[in-house]
């Protein structure tokens, strides 16, 4: 929302500065984003009187003019055909910045002819759009006096947030109702800001336009005038140029004048040129398959839920959002009628949601305007348009009624105390309240009453909101409107009470569990990224499928909600890798997104050299199934995962190396991880090259640690130190190196307390598995008869599996 | 017999020294102190002797058995010594070829935020809550008092999701069922927008009966990327609800909260009215920062920036999350994760956070053991 100093003071009597403007509007909740001078850029130009004009000697198409910029004659060369004696413009000296033109200026000579100086265009100044010739002033206009004074330019642009919920304060009096509350000056009667002698409706000669609603939902009431003999010119100089200073384009007296009051007073109107309708305007539902032209050049279609106004033959107006083309006020209008609805804010805010359609109304409308301001509106506008463009007013037509806004508040100031941390003196608060346009009771003005009076007031007081603050619905709204005049930043610290007791953990066990891998992996060499929650459809597709689609994704790259860690996390090694990085390993902790929930997870992707070459080893050497596999079990044992009794098993998933992934599984089904090399169509997808190893971690699958206390089961190391046997195996090549172990382990298990497999070997197609047995005694030492019977258990045991004792 | 002595002990010290090895050595030990040895052989001798004799002979005898011994002893371990600095003088190796450190791991700048906070709101009495990312309608707009068709609704700029292959009112079932008992089954999915629907959430999950204290920080969507702005980004939510909470408690709150986590006194906050749906009154809050080195630094008041949102939980929320609000007041705030580590950090490119470049991570990122204490500190 923006808006000029000048124009602020039509409704604010102040003498406040720029400065203490903007602070106090920040201050009170009207967020300053800038305050911009538009003059400040053309202090330079200066008006300036053509003083003689001659041909250039030298070129047709130039004038040497003499000028007087108020220290006395300048000669320039001008190329402007407009250019002659007597004519007075803006002149820029030597020095000056030509906005337009993008050029300094300096003395220079122009085919011979020395020029000291430039007499510009509006477009040159960017003040306008015109090129065809030099400025032309009045020919009073003081000589000498520096342009944006003269032109009122130096008149500071504030450019204000308005949140949502302050419709009141997307009108220029609605904002300085509020700063007169703070104490920046006076709020201005309404009809003195308009040098009007009263806002009464306009009662005008014989009947009003013919208009009704039939769609009290939509549009509760529909008033209208009409003036009939306008001349639809110019308009006023001043209204034009705070349009132009805010931004806006001044297009004709008519629209101006509807434009000004939308930002004045927050109040959108809309006008049409009658010689374009036809019988009875109404607002109601529109037709499915309706269209409108809307003046925004666009065609929109419309459905039954959507508020119109039409006449007989069409649509003229997608109701408080936007008017038609068709029946736009234009040069040659002579016969207006005066819009002056109120809409409901919720179906505006659909409309406008479904045809994507913003305006000034439709911001207004949504948010609610104020419901008793329509015949004020529509005498302010009346009024405006007799003044500006002539015309006699018809009488006034009421159709349906604005919804009832008395909405009265039972105030105890004592909740600014106790909700909002801050005291402040009933006598003020009442103070703020009256003078926000509140209400207690019979008083609805603070002036005459003193403190001595509120102190009277019973309590709690009844407050009644004023019709234009919608937003204002219970106590706590009443809370805030104190304490933001009052100042919210005097609201004092008051530490928050201490939970009693003695602290304890805050943290959940999944959350101490996702520290505890990812400072693990941390540790383990690997650097966390945070990806993409949502990926590409065919990424997703590729590790799973996607189950979460965006329906209005920013692209197609970020559309499905990832059902793996491990897309997002290639995508990042493929940039890395492209960048030159050698060695790439990177983990994330996150979400997958599925049929069934969220589901947290620790992804691992190693790309690239494992070991780089080195003196000692040799050739790099690439990432393989086993760094996989090393990374996912450590990060299980960090987590808590019972990894001496985990499977390896297949079924990893299509993605994968048919022969170097496998999964990670408690018990058949509970798979814990997958691990292993990804398959090289899924990196080629990702422009990867190269074995790309991977691991994914499914943090919720692990089975959860029992809550026991901080007491330990009693332990005593053993007394006896354990005994080694090794045993060598010769198995069929299809046996898993895994369940060997697995059998060895398990042929006695009270003795046998740990099994590593420490070689292997093919040689003639048989393969040799070494096995070193870790035996521990109890009370008593191994017989040498114990040792033989564990040792026939354990061959045994292998046997089973098709392994034979190595001799 | 003194001369004799006197030149055995030359001959024997001299032998010793020049022996060439550790051979020759023990020849000359045989030679003197074996069984048939010279000095044992005068050993012998003693018993033979009268005491007086004994007493002047014995000292000299012993004397010179004592005097070979050690220095044969003596030379031993100068040979032994000789030998062992030849044998470590060929193993020498070059020690300043290279050496294969532990690849470098690290933490990312926005768990490690995360972690800061949970530490600095513990102290506080606050837990950590967690909510879908993928959210329903009620808890991510209606119960925050954010109605279909209010205003506020077009500054959140929403992502929609739908189940692929199915009809939406199906999806919204199954996503739904952790979720809070007023969300019905025909409610339109979203990527929550904000960790605001954790509020309701944490108060249904509470009972409406005791007290609140949580934060929950963590991813949110919105749909709209620019230099400052990335599709996916993460906040932290903060909750009290209890009797008798007022401004003045999220004013401090914020207060220790920001002085602690960019460990200055200085820190001053500007707190703005403003609004949000959810919160009545609402505040935005400014921390003030001074420039140094052309770069802005959180403390003073040189100027103020923005850093988050907050105000005192709207009535209808407290009851939306099952707490009668006439009996229960309490404050939210919600504010930008990644802006904090930014701020704290010093990166300047909010999109650099979600790419994966590993030379930022290891500039930006944390050790391993960088674990964020009270003790030691919630910096690193």
């Amino acid at each position: 929302m923006k808006f000029t100093l000048s124009w602020l003071k039509q409704h604010l009597d102040t003498d406040a500065s720029v400065d203490t403007v903007a602070d106090t509007l920040t201050r009170i909740g009207l967020e300053v984003e800038g305050v911009a001078n538009p003059g400040a850029a053309l202090a330079d130009f200066r008006v300036a009187r053509v003083l003689t004009a001659e041909r250039h000697p030298e070129a047709d198409k130039l004038q040497v003019l003499s000028v007087d910029a108020g220290d006395g004659p300048m000669q320039v060369v001008c190329g402007a055909p407009n250019a002659r004696a007597g004519l007075v413009g803006v002149f820029g000296p030597p020095g000056a910045y030509v906005p337009g033109a993008d050029i300094t200026l300096k003395v220079a000579a122009i085919r011979g002819v020395e020029s000291r100086g430039m007499m510009c265009s509006a477009r040159e100044l960017q003040i306008g759009e015109g090129h065809e010739g030099i400025i032309e002033l009045p020919a009073d206009a003081p000589v000498g006096t520096p342009y944006p004074d003269y032109a009122g330019l130096n008149d500071p642009v504030f450019d204000i947030s308005v949140t949502p919920n302050r419709q009141d304060c997307m009108g220029v009096r609605g904002i300085a109702r509020d700063l007169a509350a703070a104490g920046l000056g006076t709020l201005k009667p309404l009809a003195a800001a308009y040098h009007m002698s009263n806002v009464d409706p306009v009662p005008g000669d014989g009947g009003g336009p013919d208009v009704a609603t039939l769609d009290p939902d939509g549009c509760s009431a529909f008033y209208a005038q009409a003036v009939s003999g306008v001349t639809n010119g110019e308009g006023s100089w001043w209204i034009a140029r705070q349009l132009k200073a805010i931004g806006q384009k001044p297009i004709s007296a008519l629209v101006d004048i509807t434009n000004f009051v939308s930002i004045d007073l927050g109040r959108p109107l809309h006008v049409y040129d009658r010689a374009k309708l036809s019988g009875t305007l109404v607002a109601r539902k529109a037709h499915p398959g309706e269209q409108v032209l809307a003046l925004n050049g666009k065609t929109y279609a419309l459905d039954d839920t959507m508020t119109v106004i039409a006449d007989d033959r069409e649509v003229h107006d997608i109701g408080g959002i936007m008017g038609g083309e068709h029946s736009g006020v234009s040069d040659t209008t002579t016969d207006v009628l005066i819009e002056c609805a109120y809409f409901d804010p919720e179906n505006i805010a659909r409309t406008g949601q479904k045809l994507l359609l913003t305006s000034d109304a439709r911001t207004r409308f949504e948010r609610g305007v104020d419901p008793a301001f329509l015949d004020q509106g529509l005498s302010i506008a009346t009024q405006l348009v007799v003044e500006l463009c002539g015309g006699t007013p018809s009488g006034i037509t009421r159709a349906g009624a604005p919804p009832a806004t008395k909405h009265v508040i039972l105030y105890d100031p004592h909740l600014c105390d106790t909700l909002g941390g801050l005291h402040v003196p009933p006598e003020q608060q009442a103070r703020i309240l009256l003078s926000l346009g509140f209400t207690m009771g019979a008083i609805d003005h603070a002036d005459a009453y003193s403190d001595a009076l509120f102190a009277t007031v019973e309590r709690p007081w009844p407050v009644t909101v004023p019709s234009w603050r919608r937003d204002v619905e219970g106590a706590p709204d009443l809370v805030e409107e104190v304490i933001r005049i009052a100042g919210l930043d005097k609201v004092p610290a008051v530490p928050l009470p201490r939970v009693p007791g003695v602290a304890r953990p805050t943290a959940t066990p999944e959350q101490k569990l996702e520290r505890v891998v990812r400072r693990t992996a941390a540790a383990r060499g690997l650097s966390e990224a945070v990806t993409w929650s949502f990926i590409a459809e065919d990424q997703a597709a590729a590790f799973g499928g996607g189950v979460w689609t965006l329906t209005n994704p920013i692209s197609e790259e970020l559309k499905v909600m990832r059902p793996s860690l491990l897309p997002g996390l290639l995508a990042a090694a493929e940039r890395n890798a492209k960048r030159g990085a050698t060695t790439i390993r990177l983990f994330e902790i996150g979400r997958r997104y599925l049929g069934d929930g969220e589901h947290p997870a620790l992804g691992v992707v190693l790309a690239g050299e494992a070991r780089g070459r080195d003196w000692q080893a040799g050739k790099a050497q690439s990432f393989d199934a086993f760094d996989a596999k090393a990374e996912a079990l450590a990060l299980l044992a960090a987590a808590g995962a019972p990894v001496a009794n985990l499977q390896v098993m297949g079924e990893a998933g299509e993605e994968w190396h048919p022969g170097q992934s496998g999964t990670l599984r408690l018990g058949p089904k509970t798979v814990l991880a997958r691990f292993g090399v990804l398959h090289p169509g899924v990196l080629k997808a990702f422009d990867l090259s190269g074995a790309v190893a991977a691991v994914e971690i499914y943090l919720d699958a692990l089975p959860a640690k029992r809550a026991s206390g901080f007491m330990r089961a009693a332990y005593t190391p053993p007394a006896l130190q354990p005994v080694t046997r090794d045993f060598a195996f010769l198995v069929p090549a299809e046996l898993a190196a895994g369940d060997l172990v697995r059998a060895v382990k398990g042929a006695d298990k009270t003795a046998i307390v740990d099994t590593r497999l420490f070689d292997r070997f093919v040689k003639d197609e048989q393969t040799s598995l070494a096995i070193e047995v870790t035996l521990q005694p109890g009370a008593k030492s191994f017989t040498d008869e114990a040792l033989k019977a564990i040792a026939d258990k354990v061959v045994a045991a292998a046997a089973k599996l098709g392994a034979t004792l190595r001799g | 017999m003194t001369t004799d002595l006197d030149q055995l002990r030359t001959d024997l010290l001299a032998a010793i020294d020049a022996a060439a090895g550790l051979d020759a050595l023990d020849a000359v030990r045989v030679h003197a102190l074996g069984k048939q040895g010279c000095v044992t052989v005068l050993l012998k001798t003693l018993g033979a002797m009268s005491p007086e004799e004994r007493q002047a002979a014995g000292p000299r005898i012993h004397g010179l058995r004592e005097a070979v011994t050690s220095a044969i002893a003596e030379r031993k371990t100068r040979m032994e010594q000789a030998v062992l600095d030849a044998r470590l003088a060929a193993e020498r190796i070059d020690l300043t070829l290279p050496v294969d450190l532990p690849p470098p791991g690290n933490v990312h700048p926005v768990a490690q935020v995360m972690d800061e906070l949970a530490e600095i709101f513990a102290d506080l009495g606050f837990a950590v809550a967690t909510g879908p990312e993928i959210e329903d309608d009620w808890h991510n707009f209606t119960a925050l008092n954010i109605p279909e068709t209010h205003p506020a609704r077009a500054m959140h700029d929403t992502f929609y999701v739908e189940r692929i292959g199915t009809s939406t009112a199906g999806a919204a079932q199954a996503a739904t069922d952790d979720g809070g008992s007023a969300a019905g089954a025909s409610e339109r999915m979203v990527l929550r927008t904000h960790t605001s629907p954790v509020q309701i959430r944490a108060m249904l999950a509470a009972g409406g009966d005791k007290p609140v204290r949580i934060i929950a920080p963590g991813r949110t969507y919105r749909s709209d990327s620019d230099a400052t702005h990335t599709p996916m980004f993460h906040q932290v939510e903060g909750l009290v609800i209890d009797r008798g909470i007022t401004m003045g408690h999220l004013k401090w709150t914020l207060e220790t909260f920001l002085k602690a986590f960019f460990e200055r006194d200085d820190i001053v906050l500007r707190l703005r009215p403003s609004y949000f749906p959810f919160t009545e009154p609402s505040a935005e809050v400014d921390v003030g920062y001074t420039i140094q080195n052309g770069k802005r630094v959180i403390g003073g008041s040189d100027g103020w920036m923005e850093v988050l949102g907050s105000g005192m939980v709207h009535r209808k929320v407290i009851a939306a999350g099952g707490y009668d609000p006439d009996v229960w007041q309490g404050f939210a705030f919600g504010c930008g994760i990644d802006r904090l580590a930014m701020l704290k950090y010093g990166m300047d490119d909010l999109r650099a956070f979600f790419d994966g470049d590993l030379r930022w991570l290891r500039h930006y990122g944390f050790g391993a053991l960088d674990v964020p204490t009270l003790s030691g500190g919630v910096g690193a």
